[in-house]
C-alpha cells in the first residue's frame, strides 16, 4: 500500500562540512543515514528520522540540522495535521496508536499558573548559603498522637516504618525492559548517592542491584513479574501499582522481542515470551481487596517496610485515596495526566485522567478534612519538570515526587517519544544490548545527582526566600501560592487565592 | 505457644489474630520446627507467608484469605475449605486442600504445588507462568466457575471433574481466556462456546500422558482415590493457539 504519510523532519547535511565519517549512520538506531558505496557519499533518507537528534550531537563536523517538516495543509483549527496523520496511520495498518513518553497536548499545566510567594520587609529572608536549611522528608505513616516517656523523655509510641529523604525528589517507576540494566543502575546509584529513592517498576530487580536495596522501591503490579521472597526482602519500599498517569485503566503489554535473556532472569518468565499485565490486579476489586494485599505483603516483610500505592488521577481520586489509606497503604502516590510511559495506547494517554495538581489539591484536601492525612504520605508525579514544580507541589500538600522523564533527560534523552519502538538511539529504553552500553552508568549517575544537587539548592533558595528553614514549614502550606490566570472554580479546587488577592 | 513433640508444634489458634498467629508461626520455624498443627482456624488470613523454610503446616478449620500468598518453602495441608487467594504469586511449596477453595487460586503462582480435593472459585489458576525450573501445578478434584486459567502464562492446570455425574458439563465459561503459555489437561465435558478464543483443543501424546500421571497419582495418594480410575477416562488437552495473541493490535 502507498504511504500517504509524509517525513516528519528533513535531514540537511551540509557538504561543505560533511566528512563521510559515518558517524551519523552508526549513531542513528531508525536507519535514517546511510552510506552509499558506488558514489562514497553518506546520505539520508528522511522518511526515517524520528527527530531524536542524537546525530547532530555526534557529527563531529557539525554538518547535520534536522528540521521539522510541515506539510502546508489549508489551515484547519479542527483537522491539525496530527489528527489528520494519525488517521492515516491506522487506515494504513489497522492498529491502536501506540505512543512513549507522557501526553503532550495542551490541557492547562497549573504549574505554569501558580507562583510562590517571597519574604519582604515584615519578614526577613533567609540565605540558605549561610543558615541551615532542612530538606529532610520522611515518608511512612504517621501516628494521630505521641506518646513520651517523661522521665526518660523518649518516645513511648511505636513508629510505623519511616523512609528517610534528603531530597523530597525519587526516581519514578520505570521496568527493567522498558529501560536497560544501564539506566536502573544510574538511577539506583544516584539515589544512593543523594538519599533518595529509586523505583524499579514492574519488571523485577536485577540481583546485580540488591545492594542498592536500601534506597529501592520494588514494585508489585498485575503482573507480579520478578515478585518472589528476596525481591520483596531487600527493598526499602514496596509499592503496589493499580495504575500510571499515561495509560489509566488498562494494562501492559511488553512485546516478546524486548525479553532478553537478561530481561527475563529479573521478569521471572522465559525468554522472548510477551509479559502481559493484565488491566486490573485480579485478586483487587475493592478497597477490602486492596486492603488485603497490602497486608499480604506487610506480612510477607514482617511489617519491616512501608507499603506505598500507586493510581493514576482520575475524577473520584480523592474518595478512592480515601480508601487507599483506610486500606493501610502508608504512601500514596498519585500519577497525573501527563505521566509517562514507555509504551500506550495513544489515545489513552492523550485523554484519560486529569491534571496532577488538581489531583493532589483534591487527595490532600480531602484526607485533611476526614482527619486522615498523617495516615499515609502523599507523593505526586506525572510531568514534574524543575525544582519551582517541586515547591508547588509541596506548597500543595505533597509529601514528595517523583520524576520519570526529567531524569531520562538528564541520562540524555531527548523526548522524542519513540521508548515504543525499543530502538531509543540514545540507548535508554530499550533492551538493545548493542543500544544500551550508551549509557555508561558512571556518567548517568553522575548526571543524575548532578540534577538533583542542583535542584536541592533551588529548593534551598525558594524555601530562604520565603523566610523558612525546612521544608515541612513550605508543605501543604497553601498560603504560599497564588494563581494567575485561573478561573474562581479552579482556584477554589487548588484551594488558592488569586494573585494579589 | 503450644506443645512440643518430636519437633511437632501444635498451635491453637482458637481466637488468636491473624496478625498474631503468624508472627507466632514465624517465631516457632526460626526454632527449626518442621512440623506444625493449627487447630481452630477460623479464617486467619495470610497463613504460610514469610516462613521461607520447608516447613508442614496441618491446618483444621477453615484458613482465610490468601493462604501461602507468597510463600516460599512450606507444605500446607487444610482439612477444610481454603478461600479467595491461595497461594496467590506462590514461588515454591505445596498446598493440599481437603475440600473446596474459593477465587483466583493460584493467582500469578510461579511455582509450586496446589492440590484442591472439590471445587475451585472464578478464575483459578489465573495467570500462572513458569520460569526455569520453576512450574506451578495447580490439580482441582471438582469442577470450577468462570475464567479457569485465564491469563496463563505457564505451569500445568488439571481439572477432573471427579463429581460431574455422567455426562454432566464443567460450567465453567472463558476458560483459558487470553491464555499464552501453560497447559490445561481437561477431563470431562466441555462444548467449544465456554473456550476462550485463544485456546486450542487437542489429545494428550504420550509425554503428556506421562506428566498428567505423574500429577493424578499424587493427586490421588493425597485424597484416597484410585488413579486408574480417573486416568481411565478421557483427557482433553487446552493449548494457547498463539504464545503472542495480542501481538498485531498496534500501529507503530
Amino acid at each position: 500500500m502507498k504511504t500517504y504519510l509524509t517525513p516528519k523532519f528533513l535531514v540537511q547535511r551540509d557538504p561543505e562540512r560533511c566528512i563521510q565519517c559515518q558517524v551519523c549512520v552508526n549513531q542513528c538506531t531508525f536507519d535514517t543515514h546511510y552510506y552509499d558505496v558506488e558514489d562514497d557519499e553518506v546520505r539520508s533518507h528522511d522518511e526515517n528520522c524520528i527527530g531524536c537528534l542524537r546525530c547532530v550531537l555526534f557529527c563531529p563536523t557539525r554538518a547535520l540540522t534536522i528540521r521539522q517538516n510541515h506539510l502546508d495543509y489549508r489551515d484547519n483549527y479542527n483537522w491539525r495535521p496530527e489528527v489528520i496523520e494519525d488517521i492515516v496511520k491506522q487506515a494504513e495498518t489497522g492498529g491502536v496508536l501506540l505512543t512513549g513518553m507522557g501526553n503532550d497536548k495542551g490541557q492547562r499545566i497549573y504549574w505554569d499558573h501558580l507562583v510562590l510567594n517571597a519574604s519582604q520587609v515584615t519578614n526577613p529572608s533567609i540565605d540558605p548559603l549561610r543558615e541551615p536549611m532542612e530538606l529532610t522528608t520522611y515518608l511512612g505513616r504517621k501516628p494521630d498522637r505521641i506518646e513520651l516517656d517523661s522521665e526518660s523523655s523518649t518516645l513511648k509510641t511505636e513508629l510505623a516504618p519511616q523512609v528517610s529523604l534528603e531530597v523530597p525528589v525519587m526516581f519514578a517507576a520505570m521496568s527493567y525492559g522498558a529501560v536497560s540494566l544501564n539506566v536502573h543502575e544510574s538511577l539506583a546509584r544516584a539515589a544512593t548517592e543523594m538519599g533518595t529513592l529509586w523505583n524499579t517498576g514492574e519488571g523485577g530487580l536485577h540481583s546485580k542491584l540488591y545492594k542498592y536495596g536500601n534506597n529501592t522501591i520494588v514494585q508489585v503490579a498485575s503482573g507480579r513479574f520478578g515478585v518472589h521472597a528476596e525481591y520483596l526482602d531487600v527493598a526499602r519500599v514496596i509499592e503496589i501499582k493499580i495504575g500510571q498517569g499515561a495509560k489509566p485503566g488498562i494494562g501492559g503489554h511488553l512485546p516478546g522481542e524486548k525479553v532478553s535473556s537478561e530481561v527475563s532472569l529479573t521478569r521471572m518468565i522465559p525468554q522472548g515470551t510477551d509479559a502481559l499485565s493484565p488491566a486490573p490486579q485480579h485478586d483487587i476489586y475493592s478497597i477490602e481487596d486492596l486492603a488485603q494485599l497490602i497486608y499480604a505483603l506487610k506480612e510477607a516483610t514482617n511489617y519491616s517496610k512501608p507499603i506505598s500505592v500507586k493510581i493514576a488521577a482520575v475524577h473520584n481520586s480523592a474518595a478512592i485515596a480515601s480508601g487507599m489509606v483506610r486500606a493501610g497503604a502508608d504512601i500514596i502516590v498519585l500519577d497525573g495526566l501527563r505521566g509517562s510511559t514507555g509504551a500506550a495506547p495513544k489515545i489513552i494517554r492523550d485523554n484519560v485522567g486529569i491534571p496532577i495538581e488538581m489531583a493532589l489539591a483534591s487527595v490532600d484536601s480531602r484526607l485533611r478534612q476526614e482527619g486522615i492525612r498523617n495516615q499515609a504520605s502523599v507523593v505526586v508525579s506525572g510531568g514534574i519538570r524543575n525544582s519551582g514544580d517541586v515547591a508547588k507541589a509541596i506548597a500543595l500538600g505533597a509529601d514528595a515526587v517523583y520524576i520519570g522523564t526529567a531524569a531520562l533527560i538528564a541520562l540524555g534523552c531527548h523526548v522524542c517519544q519513540q521508548c515504543h519502538t525499543g530502538k531509543c538511539a540514545w540507548g535508554i529504553c530499550t533492551t538493545d544490548l548493542r543500544l544500551t552500553k550508551r549509557v555508561n552508568p558512571d556518567i548517568g549517575a553522575r548526571r543524575l545527582t548532578n540534577l538533583l544537587r542542583g535542584w536541592s539548592i533551588e529548593l534551598k533558595d525558594i524555601l530562604g526566600g520565603l523566610g523558612v528553614n525546612a521544608l515541612e514549614s513550605l508543605r501543604g502550606n497553601r498560603l504560599h501560592l497564588r494563581g494567575v490566570g485561573l478561573t474562581d472554580t479552579e482556584l477554589d479546587i487548588l484551594g488558592v487565592r488569586m494573585a494579589g488577592s | 505457644m503450644g506443645r512440643w513433640r518430636n519437633s511437632t508444634a501444635k498451635i491453637d489458634a482458637a481466637g488468636i489474630y491473624y496478625r498474631e498467629l503468624n508472627a507466632k508461626l514465624r517465631g516457632v520455624v526460626s526454632n527449626g520446627t518442621k512440623k506444625i498443627e493449627l487447630h481452630n482456624i477460623h479464617g486467619q488470613r495470610y497463613i504460610g507467608t514469610d516462613l521461607d523454610k520447608p516447613v508442614e503446616l496441618e491446618i483444621f478449620g477453615t484458613p482465610g484469605n490468601d493462604l501461602g500468598a507468597f510463600m516460599n518453602g512450606p507444605r500446607i495441608i487444610v482439612h477444610g475449605n481454603a478461600q479467595d487467594g491461595c497461594g496467590n504469586t506462590m514461588d515454591s511449596g505445596e498446598i493440599i486442600i481437603h475440600g473446596h477453595a474459593g477465587d483466583i487460586v493460584g493467582l500469578s503462582a510461579r511455582g509450586g504445588k496446589i492440590f484442591v480435593r472439590d471445587d475451585v472459585g472464578y478464575r483459578a489458576g489465573i495467570h500462572m507462568k513458569e520460569y526455569q525450573d520453576k512450574k506451578p501445578v495447580l490439580v482441582i478434584g471438582g469442577t470450577a466457575q468462570d475464567f479457569l486459567g485465564e491469563y496463563m502464562a505457564g505451569g500445568i492446570l488439571i481439572l477432573l471433574g471427579l463429581n460431574l455425574a455422567e455426562g454432566e458439563h464443567h460450567k465453567s465459561r472463558f476458560i483459558g481466556t487470553g491464555m499464552h503459555g501453560g497447559v490445561i489437561y481437561l477431563r470431562g465435558n466441555v462444548e467449544n462456546y465456554q473456550l476462550g478464543k485463544e485456546v486450542g483443543v487437542t489429545d494428550l501424546d504420550e509425554e503428556e500422558r506421562h506428566i498428567l500421571k505423574q500429577y493424578v497419582d499424587e493427586f490421588a495418594e493425597h485424597f484416597n482415590y484410585q488413579p486408574d480410575e480417573i486416568l481411565d477416562q478421557e483427557f482433553l488437552e487446552l493449548y494457547p493457539r498463539w504464545l503472542r495473541p495480542y501481538g498485531r493490535l498496534y500501529a507503530y
